[in-house]
């Protein structure tokens, strides 16, 4: 396994010690390097090169599974910009395969700039709800102590609407003990 | 191997070495726990172990792959075995799931394949690739302004209780002149101007590093931003990068990473390694280093 050899000062949720948690390397930086990287031969058991392929750009907009990858902590693509264009879009790209899935994955991503979309419709909802909470403010001629409820609502409409997305592919993976592969791939090669 | 194991069996290839001490594979276990085994073949290494066509044929590989839990177990125990390897001797790391019929074709692969692994072994031999990972936090995305209150990601409520009266830049949120929405927009306006300014210098910040940082690495590879909360930090992802490394050089590399974190304010840096060489395999995707050939 590999040592986190070093860590800035700024690292608040590790410490700089060898081990992880989980015993081995952060499986964000495991997983980036050991799918789709490392010698390419041609096997005897034909895993297509394009399924590690798809497999990783799966992996990225979570086609496979949500719910487990976020209970493993994986979701990068509400977060990472170049993704988050909005979980909407992400859905998109999932129920509708190929092309944009093709897309999200070929931007680089390796240098990113913090930004968000779509923050003048957001300015206006925002706009619309303080107005209402002022009003309210106002008319009942004295001083909140519990701001950011009103505001907070659409970013929670939004995150229920990201957890909704979700694909059957790995709950349908089956126990395939019926099929024995062993036979065809032997005479094959 | 014999008849009987054959027909249900057969041999995962984690990696390929050159001058490996078997010893060093003693204990290790591989993918589905089975224990690894060093077959030599022309001048070279080939790092196996027996797997089951039942969880590793064509079919079962297609499904596990797509089992999170599985694929987690299985690139662990590839990256040990891969791991243990590369930090006694050169070592290719082979691509998750490379498997064969049974010995014999392993040892054929190597002899086919001899050049090329010579090739790629040449160049990493006495090198290792380090990971380096630059976040910039709350105080270097949100501008200028530290009486503005932290907003970690791009949409999140406003900040309310200055809209409903505190006053942090002079702009009186509740107005007379003014309707509250506008004073309101208008300092959101220029939130979002320092924020985009914040934004541009922290992509320079993050190009400055990666310079500064290549320097002393024979190649780099970008990887693709990893998720705040999956790398355990709050801060934000600017900068993810291989370096291939020469050994005598990762003391530099590190000082240098240690100075540019205490250097830059509100940009933290994560070095990890030695890992095998994995972003080092495919020459046509890695970047060398000006004036050094890879």
């Amino acid at each position: 396994m590999s040592d986190i050899s070093w860590t800035g000062g700024r690292s608040p949720a590790r410490s700089v010690s060898g081990q992880q948690p989980q015993g081995g390397a952060n499986l964000a930086d495991l997983l980036e390097r050991i799918l789709d990287k490392g010698i390419v031969i041609v096997g005897d058991i034909r895993v297509n090169l394009l399924d590690i392929e798809l497999l990783t750009i799966k992996l990225r907009l979570l086609v496979a599974s949500v719910d487990r990858a976020k209970e493993m902590g994986i979701d990068w693509w509400e977060h990472d910009p170049s993704l988050s264009s909005g979980a909407r879009k992400n859905q998109a790209a999932a129920d509708g395969g190929g092309a944009a899935a093709v897309q999200a994955e070929a931007e680089p991503a390796g240098l990113t700039a913090p930004d968000g979309h779509g923050e003048h419709d957001e300015l206006l909802r925002e706009n619309r709800l303080l107005r209402e909470r002022l009003a309210a403010l106002e008319a009942a001629a004295e001083p909140g102590d519990d701001p950011p409820a009103a505001p907070a609502e659409p970013a929670a409409a939004r995150k229920t609407a990201a957890r909704t997305k979700k694909t059957s592919k790995a709950s349908e993976a089956s126990d395939e003990r019926d099929a024995p592969d062993g036979p065809a791939d032997r005479g094959r090669a | 191997m014999t008849d009987d194991t054959a027909v249900d069996t057969a041999v995962y290839l984690y990696g390929v070495a050159r001058g490996l001490d078997p010893a060093v594979l003693e204990g290790a276990e591989g993918v589905a726990g089975a224990p690894v085994r060093a077959l030599d073949a022309a001048g070279l290494t080939a790092l196996i172990s027996t797997v089951r066509l039942e969880e590793f044929g064509e079919r079962a590989l297609r499904e596990r792959l797509e089992d999170l839990d599985w694929l987690e177990a299985t690139a662990r125990a590839h990256h040990e075995v891969v791991d243990r390897a590369a930090r006694a001797a050169p070592t290719a790391p082979v691509r998750i799931a490379t498997i064969y019929r049974d010995e014999e074709r392993v040892g054929q692969v190597l002899a086919e394949d001899r050049e090329r692994f010579a090739l790629v072994l040449d160049r990493i031999r006495g090198r290792s690739e380090w990971g380096v990972k630059a976040y910039a936090y709350a105080e270097a995305l949100q501008g200028d302004d530290p009486a503005e209150p932290a907003e970690p990601a791009p949409p999140s409520p406003p900040a309310a209780p200055d809209a409903a009266g505190g006053s942090t830049g002079g702009e009186s949120a509740g107005g007379g002149a003014e309707g509250a929405g506008t004073a309101y927009l208008r300092r959101r306006q220029s939130q979002r101007r320092r924020r985009e300014d914040a934004g541009r210098r922290v992509t320079a910040q993050a190009q400055e590093i990666h310079a500064e940082l290549g320097d002393h690495a024979v190649a780099s590879r970008q990887h693709p931003a990893q998720d705040p909360r999956l790398s355990g930090h709050d801060g934000t992802q600017i900068l993810n990068v291989a370096y291939l490394l020469d050994d005598e050089r990762v003391e530099a590399f590190a000082d240098a990473a240690r100075r540019i974190d205490a250097r830059l304010p509100g940009i933290g840096i994560e070095l990890t390694g030695p890992w095998p060489p994995y972003s080092f395999i495919d020459t046509d995707e890695t970047t060398p280093a000006a004036g050094r050939p890879a």
